[in-house]
């Protein structure tokens, strides 16, 4: 199994990214550089957390435009799983993979701290390795997490099951406190309608060993490792 | 500009700035941005039309944002 972490100019989880790679998914880990145009055959495909060309314009606007995402589009397109993280997300909303923005933080500032989530669904190939409900403790660290779109999309997302984290309490309520960042409906994590797309603003990466003050984040990589295997024997 | 109806922090920490320093009856806030291009163009309409066409690809996010175009000869044309 050979999975391709892409680095952009100012991308800085990508090495997060590879080392979750190799260490929860026990897979071979491969760095795809913005400017390639080859996916050197991988089976699935991480848009990494950092500030892609400095952010410039909007979060994730220039990078969906690059030379691999071209590549990564029609991997979409064919059933491929790709998974953007933070700035991965924002990247796959710019880049039209996924519905939706990711605008100002509410309050401003930017966040970096730790928040929990609500597994909304159990489903391959993300989430398969989560109980439905589970709650999660895993990292934020961001400007530009506050998820918005129309009410129209957001009733489709949640009707379609497609909202697969949001950001809640203690006791596992959505409420507005437990909302980081102002995300319409406390939204975190969003697939496309194939359900081989995943954004999400929190980062599992950073959450793979307690060590690390998590390893919530794992089930995640673990999910994707059991899918992508069974799909290899296939 | 932000869109109406999104979430426009930015505007919203510019008005309450401009109520602390005592201006009355500001309504509403909103900070966007200008984007200026030089464009070598035959008419002012295909100087339009071309600016459209990037901001629909990539200057606007249209989810979020509304645009605007202004056109203005240059110096160089104008003479």
């Amino acid at each position: 199994m050979r999975i391709g972490v892409v680095t952009f100019p100012g991308s800085n989880c990508d090495y997060d990214c590879y080392k979750a790679v190799q260490t929860a998914m026990q897979a071979e880990a491969v760095f795809l550089w913005h400017k390639e145009h080859d996916l050197q055959g991988v089976d699935a495909v991480f848009l990494p957390g950092g500030f892609s060309y400095g952010d410039y314009l909007r979060a994730g606007a220039i990078a969906a435009h690059s030379p691999i995402l071209r590549e990564v589009k029609a991997f979409a397109a064919e059933g491929g799983v790709v998974a953007g993280i933070c700035n991965g997300f924002q990247i796959l909303c710019e880049s039209g993979l996924l519905p939706g923005a990711l605008v100002r933080n509410r309050g401003l500032r930017f966040l970096s701290r730790p928040v929990r989530l609500r597994v909304e669904r159990s489903v391959p190939p993300f989430t398969s390795a989560y109980a439905e409900g589970e709650l999660l403790r895993v990292p934020i660290a961001h400007g530009e997490g506050c998820y918005a779109a129309d009410d129209a999309t957001l009733d489709a997302l949640e009707r379609e099951g497609r909202v697969l984290f949001r950001y809640v309490d203690e006791r596992g309520e959505p409420t507005p406190a437990a909302n980081p960042n102002g995300s319409a409906r406390n939204v975190a994590g969003i697939v496309n309608a194939a359900g081989n797309v995943l954004g999400m603003m929190p980062h599992p990466e950073r959450a793979v060993d307690a060590l690390l003050g998590s390893a919530d984040g794992r089930g995640l990589f673990r999910s994707l490792a059991e899918h992508l295997s069974a799909a290899v024997a296939r | 500009m932000p869109r109406v109806g999104i979430l426009d922090p930015q505007g919203k920490a510019v008005a309450g700035a401009l109520a602390a320093l005592g201006f009355e009856g500001v309504d509403d806030v909103h900070v966007g941005r200008v984007i200026s291009l030089s464009v070598p163009a035959e008419s002012e309409g295909a100087a339009r039309a071309s600016a459209e066409a990037m901001c629909r690809q990539l200057l606007a996010n249209p989810v979020t944002e509304d645009y605007l175009i202004e056109v203005h000869a240059s110096a160089e044309s104008a003479a």
